[in-house]
């Protein structure tokens, strides 16, 4: 066990890769699953009913699909459309489009609970489409960031995935270690205890917004 | 694809059931021994139950799968690869169900519990008579809605080698070189069981709501 430690220290070089790798596919996918997910909102509050629908479609059938699932898919389906990426790329594609549904139906979540003068008044002004989402899409955001932030923890956990193409994340990382110099145990458990921190600084992060938030109003 | 690789993704099916069933079956009690022990407050017991929520809420099924196939035969246990998976997915579950049981005591009514004791029951049959039926009505769509997130983790158990829906799938794609299809099928099959799961969940919800409403 002590012996193991050592060993995960002495190629802690690898183990901090693996864990700015996650950070950066975790960080990289939520942003980009939030802006698409901001999108399929707007969709989801749409006017026309097909463009509702076809959101809603969307949205309830990526609810249905495993993340390992859609990886395998976008993995070997996008060669297929022609598009060929490296595996990090394809990692960030699959994170952020598989989360965007999730954040999008959120922000829905979200703006069900949200007051509804700010809306009316908006309508009453004639603004409608791209203009009123500016004037919604703000508070829906500020609302929903307890909600956005347990996703972005999704996103962080579902990053440990990517280990099946290959992408040299955190727990691919304490693969290789272990998989060389047989410490699966220190290994896992300090990729374990770098998944808990990320989660841990995520959510402080969100209790701090809603706090100054709250302070403020 | 073959009708042999159609039965494949079935006993894929088979297996996906076979970690994600047992999973919620010990994994809900285990969460529910760990939401009471957080709301009774019990002393040193409630950090260990915060701590440990809060460390399972964060760990990917896989990494945690692969701790638990490969290191805990360290300390002299045997584990083959279901079990390894059913471990893995019961702490998981124990974690999140936990947050919806706790939820759930948390809402109960509080005077229901002192006429209870006003009655003379002791605690013991007042949290079996009294709040454990309630808290289970209240808390059952949020149960079977954490039983589609763990089907949605079960092919964390692939990459120990259990040949559930996805790696069965995988599979069939490597022997047929169309790795499309069979994932094709392997979608539909997960679209029927999380389909199933989601208008049970609407049923319970819906009945729910009528018993309010009478």
């Amino acid at each position: 066990m002590m012996s193991g430690l050592t060993i995960v220290w002495q190629q802690r070089d690898v183990m901090l890769s693996g864990l700015a790798t996650t950070l950066e596919l975790s960080v990289i996918g939520a942003i980009l699953a939030a802006l698409l997910g901001a999108v399929i909102f707007a969709a989801l509050i749409h006017r026309a009913r097909p463009v509702r629908f076809a959101a809603i479609a969307l949205v309830d059938a990526m609810r249905c699909v495993p993340f390992m699932l859609f990886c395998y898919l976008l993995y070997y389906g996008l060669p297929y459309a022609g598009l060929t990426m490296d595996n990090f790329t394809v990692g960030i594609v699959a994170l952020s489009i598989y989360h965007a549904s999730y954040m999008a139906e959120l922000l829905r979540g979200a703006w069900k609970e949200l007051p509804r003068d700010t809306i009316d008044a908006g309508t009453a002004f004639g603004f409608h489409g791209i203009g009123l989402l500016r004037i919604v899409l703000p508070p829906v955001f500020i609302a929903a960031v307890p909600m956005l932030g347990n996703q972005f923890i999704q996103i962080i956990k579902d990053s440990a995935f990517l280990v099946i193409i290959a992408v040299e994340e955190l727990t691919y990382a304490a693969n290789e270690i272990q998989a060389t110099y047989y410490v699966p145990f220190a290994s896992f458990v300090c990729a374990v205890l770098g998944y808990w921190t990320l989660c841990l600084i995520v959510e402080g992060g969100v209790r701090f917004f809603t706090e100054m938030t709250a302070a403020r109003r | 694809m073959e009708e042999g690789d159609y039965l494949a993704l079935l006993a894929g099916a088979w297996t996906t059931l076979a970690i994600a069933l047992p999973a919620i079956a010990i994994g809900a009690p285990l969460g529910l021994a760990l939401a009471l022990i957080r709301w009774r407050k019990l002393r040193i017991l409630d950090p260990i139950a915060a701590i440990l929520v809060s460390l399972f809420r964060a760990t990917p099924s896989v990494t945690l799968v692969l701790l638990v196939y490969y290191a805990v035969p360290q300390i002299g246990i045997q584990l083959a690869e279901l079990p390894a998976a059913i471990v893995t997915l019961t702490l998981g579950t124990m974690a999140y169900t936990c947050e919806i049981w706790r939820g759930a005591l948390l809402a109960f009514p509080k005077d229901q519990y002192d006429a209870a004791m006003a009655l003379g029951m002791t605690s013991a049959k007042r949290f079996r008579l009294i709040v454990l039926p309630q808290i289970f009505r209240a808390s059952l769509p949020a149960l079977i809605n954490e039983m589609t997130l763990l089907i949605k983790v079960t092919p964390a158990a692939a990459v120990i080698g259990l040949v559930e829906i996805t790696r069965a799938a995988v599979r069939i794609g490597a022997e047929t070189y169309q790795p499309l299809p069979p994932f094709m099928v392997g979608l539909v099959i997960y679209v029927f069981i999380i389909g199933c799961l989601v208008g049970l969940q609407r049923f319970f919800e819906h009945r729910q709501s009528r018993l309010a409403a009478a």
